[in-house]
C-alpha cells in the first residue's frame, strides 16, 4: 500500500504495509538511519521522533497513522529548542556510545519546546522513557539544563 | 525450500593456531612501517592521506588522521588515542581526525594481548607509549623536511598546533605532507618524548571528543550500514540453549510478501529479506520444531539448589596462604555470610549485528568488531580462505560491556553462514533485543560463602572464601592462558590476593557445567568478588565497633594506592558528616585492571525503597590522558553497576531465559541516576585500566549504605530492602 509520509518538511511516498513501524520505514525505506532501534517495543526511546513536534515512539507507530502527520527525525532537527540541545550536548560531552543519544536528543528537545524552564522531576518524567547504558543521564540532565538557560538567555536564535 | 546443509561444525579457532598468535608479543610496534595504502579508509577529506607510519598520516589539504586500533564503543578511545599523537607531534588538535585501523595483527595488536582486540581496560594503557612514539615519529620526518627544504639545522626548528617554524619560515603540516612522508622513519630509539610538565593535551580536560556525529545521527553504527543490493536477515533461535532445530516449516514466512529465503543455519532458522520489518514478519510466520535432547533444561532455582549444595562442599583450590581452616576451626569469634548473584545481560543499546559479503575464499565484513583476529581466524576458517582474506571494516559500536569480544564470534559467525548462502552480496544480520536478552553469554550466575575468624581486636586472622560459578575461559581459546590448575582465574579476581592483609587465607572455587553460554561482562569476575568481599569487610567492621572507613584503612597499610583513594574519598565525601533521617552513607574500594577505586555513596530509604542520592568517586589510573572521558567512564562504570544493584537480574525457568526486553530486564534510567563526582589521585605513572575499574565498588558500597541505615546485611543482587 502507497504512504504520503512529510519528514523533515519533505514528502515521500512509500510503498510498505500499513503496519510497518514508521522507525523501519524512516531507516530501511527512507534511508535516514540517525532514529535508532533498540528495543522495538516503546521500553528505550531510541527510535524517538516529533510527530506534530510531540515525542514519539517510531518502532511501535505504523506508518499508516504516521501519514499526513508531520514527521521530524534527528536529521530534520531546526528549531531552536532543538538547536540548543544540541549545542549543550556538545558542551556537556554527552554522548559515549552515542546510539541513545539521537533519541535523547529529540526527547529534551521536545520538552525544552513545550516548556523551557523544567524542574528536575519533569526533566525525569520527560526522559524516563530513554534508556541509556552508558550511563550519561546526568550529563543529559546537565545539557538540557544548559540548554533551557540559553534558550532563556536568548542565546539560540 | 530445503535444508541447507553446512558442514561446518568448528568454528573456533584451533588452540595451536591461537597461541601462535598469543606468542606474538610485541609485534605491534610497527613505528617505521609504511602502510599499505588500504589501510587509509575512510575519506574524511578530499585529498589522499600520507603515510608516516602505521597510525599517523597527513593530507595535503592539512589533516592528520590518526588510526584508531581499538573499537570506538563509547570509551573515548578515539580521543585517548588522538590526545597522544597530538601531543607528540605537536598538532592543532581541530586538524586531527580519526579512523579506525584495519584488521592486520601485526601492525595493530593490543600490546598485552598479542591479539588484535579492545578489552580488559588495556586501550590506552598498551597503547600510550605506543601511540606517542607515532606522533613524535610523525612530527621529526616534518621537522626533517622543513630542515631540507628550508636548509637549516634540524635543532633550530620549532612546531606548535600543527605549524612548523624556523625564523621567518613557517609551514603547515598539510604543506609539509608529502615532503615529509619521503622521509625516513627515525628508529624508535632516537625519539625524544615530552616531559610530563611539557604535556598541552594530556591531562586537559577540555578536548572535545573525536568520535563525533553523535549528536546529529550522523554517526555510522552497523545497523546503519546500507550497502548496494544488501539483504536483511534475522535467525530463529532455539527458545533453550543447546536446542537445535528438529524441523521447520517455511511455507507462511516465504509467503510473507518481500521474504527471500528461509533456511537452516548451525545456530538456527535464517530468514532473509530486503528490510527488517519484512525479515521479521517472515520469522513471526516460521514454524519451527526445537530438539532439545541436548537443551540446558533447568532454571534458576534448580541451579540455586546445585549451588547451594556445592557452597558446602570443598572446591578447587585457588589460593593458599598460611592456614586458614585451622585458624578457622579454632575456638574464637567466627563470622560467615553467603552471596548470590544472577546472571546479567550485557544489554548494549545497539543489539548485536553484523554485515558480511562472501566472495568465494575472501570476504568483507563490516561491524562494531572487538575482537578483530579472533574473528578473522574464525571467519577464515569457515571460507577457506587465510585471515588476511577477511576484510574487516571496524565500525562505531552502540555499546558492548564485554559482549562484543565473543570468544566464538557468535554473531559474526552466524552472519556468514547466512551470507554465503548469498555469494557475492551483503548480508545484514539484525538481531533485537528479544535475541540479545535471551541470546546467552551472561556474566555467569555466582554464589559465594565467606568466613573469618576474628582475632581479640576485631581484625581478621583467618579469611576463606568459597566460590561457585560457571567458568568464562573453560572451553574457549583463551583457556590455556587464564585456566590455571582447574581454576578460572577471571572467577576468582579480587578475592585471590586480598587487598586486605589478613593473615590465613583460602580460596576454593567449583565451576559445575551449565548450558548457559557466558561471558565477560564490564569488570568480569569483579562484579562478583568486590560485592561479597566489600560488603563482608563491612559487616566485620561493625562487628567490631570500628568505623569501616577506619577498619578498612588499618587492613591497608601495606597497601598505599588503596589507602590513597579511600582517604580522598572519606574527605571528598564528608564520610561521617551528619545526615537526615534514613539516610546512610557506604563504601566500598577495590583494585582492578590495574587501578584502585573507592566509591562513597549516600542512600535515603523510604519504606522498601532506597535511593541513591550522591555518589563519590576516586580512581588512581596513572596518568589521566583526558579527565573528561576519564571521568565520563566512572559516571558510567558507576551507572552500569548501579543497576545491577537496583534491578538487572537474568532468570530462567526450565531451560527457557524468563526476560525477553527492557520491560522486565529492568536496568537503570534517569531518575535512578544520582550525581557522581569523580575525583583522580595524582599520579605520574603510565595509564592503567579506566573503562572497567568503576563498576566493582558500586553496589557494594549501596549495599553498605543500606546496612548502616536497616543494620541488616545485604548478600545478594540486586538488592532488596524488605
Ligand atoms: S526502539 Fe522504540 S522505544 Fe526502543
Ligand atoms: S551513550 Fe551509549 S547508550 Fe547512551
Amino acid at each position: 500500500m502507497s504512504y504520503s509520509l512529510n519528514v523533515n518538511g519533505q514528502t515521500f511516498e512509500v510503498d510498505v504495509d500499513g503496519d510497518t513501524p514508521l522507525l523501519w520505514v524512516v531507516r530501511d525505506h527512507l534511508g535516514m538511519t540517525g532514529t535508532k532501534f533498540g528495543c522495538g517495543m516503546a521500553q528505550c526511546g531510541a527510535c524517538t521522533v516529533h510527530i506534530d513536534g510531540e515525542a514519539s515512539r517510531s518502532c511501535v507507530l505504523p506508518v499508516s497513522a504516521a501519514a499526513g502527520r508531520q514527521i521530524t527525525t534527528i536529521e530534520g532537527l531546526s528549531s531552536n529548542a532543538a538547536r540548543a540541545v544540541q549545542q549543550a550536548w556538545v558542551e556537556v560531552q554527552a554522548p559515549q556510545c552515542g546510539y541513545c543519544q539521537s533519541g535523547q536528543i529529540m526527547s529534551a528537545s521536545a520538552l525544552l519546546a513545550k516548556n523551557s524552564n523544567p524542574s528536575d522531576a519533569e526533566i525525569e518524567s520527560a526522559m524516563s522513557g530513554n534508556i541509556c547504558r552508558c550511563g550519561t543521564y546526568s550529563r543529559i540532565k546537565a545539557g538540557i539544563r544548559r540548554a533551557a538557560d540559553a534558550i532563556n538567555a536568548g542565546e539560540v536564535a | 525450500m530445503g535444508k541447507f546443509q553446512n558442514n561446518l561444525q568448528q568454528h573456533a579457532p584451533g588452540r595451536r593456531q591461537f597461541l601462535k598468535l598469543a606468542g606474538l608479543g610485541g609485534a605491534g610496534l610497527v613505528i617505521g612501517l609504511r602502510l599499505d595504502p588500504r589501510a587509509a579508509l575512510a575519506q574524511q577529506s578530499g585529498t589522499p592521506a600520507l603515510s608516516y607510519n602505521a597510525f599517523v598520516s597527513v593530507t595535503p589539504d592539512n589533516q592528520v588522521r590518526v588510526l584508531i586500533k581499538h573499537l570506538e564503543m563509547g570509551q573515548g578511545i578515539y580521543t585517548g588515542l588522538a590526545t597522544c599523537v597530538a601531543e607528540e607531534m605537536d598538532a592543532d588538535w581541530s586538524q586531527i581526525v580519526c579512523e579506525h585501523a584495519p584488521a592486520d595483527t601485526e601492525k595493530y595488536a593490543n600490546l598485552g594481548m598479542g591479539l588484535q582486540a579492545t578489552g580488559g581496560s588495556t586501550g590506552m594503557a598498551n597503547s600510550y607509549q605506543q601511540m606517542r612514539e607515532a606522533g613524535a615519529a610523525a612530527r621529526a620526518m616534518l621537522v626533517m623536511a622543513a630542515a631540507q627544504h628550508w636548509n637549516v639545522p634540524v635543532a633550530d626548528i620549532s612546531v606548535a598546533a600543527g605549524v612548523v617554524r624556523h625564523g621567518p619560515h613557517s609551514a603547515t603540516f598539510g604543506e609539509l605532507a608529502a615532503a615529509a612522508a619521503a622521509q625516513t622513519a627515525p628508529a624508535v630509539d632516537s625519539l625524544v618524548l615530552k616531559n610530563p610538565s611539557e604535556f598541552i593535551y594530556i591531562g586537559n580536560p577540555d578536548l572535545p571528543r573525536k568520535d563525533i556525529g553523535k549528536n546529529t545521527g550522523t554517526a555510522l553504527y552497523t545497523q546503519d550500514v546500507q550497502l548496494p543490493g544488501m539483504l536483511t536477515a534475522v535467525v530463529a533461535h532455539s527458545p533453550r540453549f543447546g536446542g537445535k532445530v528438529r524441523s521447520f516449516d517455511a511455507s507462511a514466512a516465504l509467503a510473507v510478501n518481500g521474504v527471500q529465503a528461509v533456511f537452516e543455519i548451525d545456530s538456527g532458522v535464517a530468514v532473509v529479506a530486503q528490510d527488517y520489518w519484512t525479515a521479521s514478519k517472515g520469522r513471526e510466520a516460521l514454524k519451527v520444531e526445537w530438539d532439545d535432547s541436548n537443551a540446558e533444561m533447568r532454571g534458576s532455582k534448580e541451579l540455586a539448589e546445585l549451588y547451594r549444595s556445592l557452597l558446602e562442599t570443598s572446591g578447587t583450590l585457588a589460593e593458599k596462604e598460611g592456614d586458614a581452616e585451622s585458624v578457622l576451626s579454632a575456638a574464637g569469634e567466627y563470622l560467615e555470610a553467603s552471596f548470590e548473584f544472577p546472571y546479567l545481560s550485557h544489554a548494549p543499546m545497539e543489539p548485536m549485528n553484523c554485515v558480511a559479503q562472501i566472495n568465494g575464499n575472501s570476504a568483507e565484513l563490516w561491524y562494531g568488531c572487538q575482537f578483530q583476529t579472533i574473528d578473522q581466524m574464525v571467519v577464515a576458517e569457515m571460507i577457506g580462505g587465510r585471515p588476511e582474506d577477511v576484510v574487516i571494516n571496524t565500525l562505531f559500536a552502540g555499546g558492548g560491556f564485554g559482549r562484543r569480544a565473543n570468544p566464538f564470534s557468535d554473531y559474526i559467525v552466524e552472519t556468514v553462514n547466512i551470507a554465503k548462502q548469498h555469494p557475492g552480496i551483503p548480508v545484514k544480520l539484525v538481531w533485537s533485543r528479544e535475541d540479545d536478552i535471551r541470546g546467552g553469554f551472561y556474566r555467569p550466575a555466582f554464589m559465594h560463602k565467606l568466613s573469618a575468624s576474628l582475632g581479640p581486636d576485631g581484625k581478621p586472622q583467618a579469611f576463606k572464601a568459597r566460590l561457585v560459578g560457571q567458568s568464562i575461559m573453560e572451553g574457549t581459546p583463551l583457556a590455556e592462558m587464564s585456566v590455571v590448575e582447574g581454576v578460572d582465574v577471571s572467577s576468582v579476581e579480587g578475592l585471590v590476593e586480598l587487598a586486605y592483609h589478613v593473615p590465613n587465607r583460602l580460596v576454593e572455587l567449583h565451576s559445575p557445567k551449565v548450558g548457559v553460554p557466558v561471558q565477560w561482562w564490564r569488570s568480569v569476575g569483579n562484579t562478583h568478588t568486590a560485592f561479597s568481599k566489600e560488603v563482608f569487610i563491612d559487616l566485620l567492621a561493625r562487628n567490631a565497633g570500628i568505623d569501616p572507613v577506619e577498619y578498612r584503612l588499618s587492613l591497608l597499610e601495606h597497601n598505599p594506592k588503596e589507602s590513597a583513594v579511600l582517604r580522598l574519598a572519606a574527605e571528598k565525601a564528608g564520610w561521617g558528616r551528619d545526615l537526615p533521617a534514613n539516610t546512610g552513607q557506604g563504601v566500598a574500594v577495590h583494585s582492578s585492571f590495574g587501578s584502585s577505586v573507592a566509591e562513597i555513596v549516600e542512600v535515603s530509604v523510604a519504606g522498601d525503597r532506597f535511593k541513591v542520592e550522591r555518589v563519590v568517586a576516586v580512581i588512581d589510573c596513572g596518568t589521566v590522558v583526558n579527565p573528561d572521558i576519564v571521568k565520563a567512564q566512572v559516571e558510567g562504570a558507576v551507572a552500569l553497576g548501579l543497576s545491577t544493584a537496583l534491578g538487572d537480574e537474568l532468570t530462567l525457568t526450565d531451560g527457557l531465559v524468563d526476560q525477553s526486553n527492557f520491560h522486565d530486564y529492568q536496568v537503570l534510567r534517569m531518575s535512578d541516576m544520582p550525581e557522581v563526582e569523580v575525583y583522580f589521585v595524582d599520579s605520574d605513572l603510565p595509564p592503567t585500566g579506566v573503562g572497567e575499574p568503576g563498576t566493582p565498588a558500586i553496589a557494594p558500597a549501596v549495599a553498605n549504605a543500606l546496612a548502616a541505615i536497616t543494620g541488616k546485611t545485604y548478600t545478594r543482587l540486586p538488592l532488596k530492602i524488605g
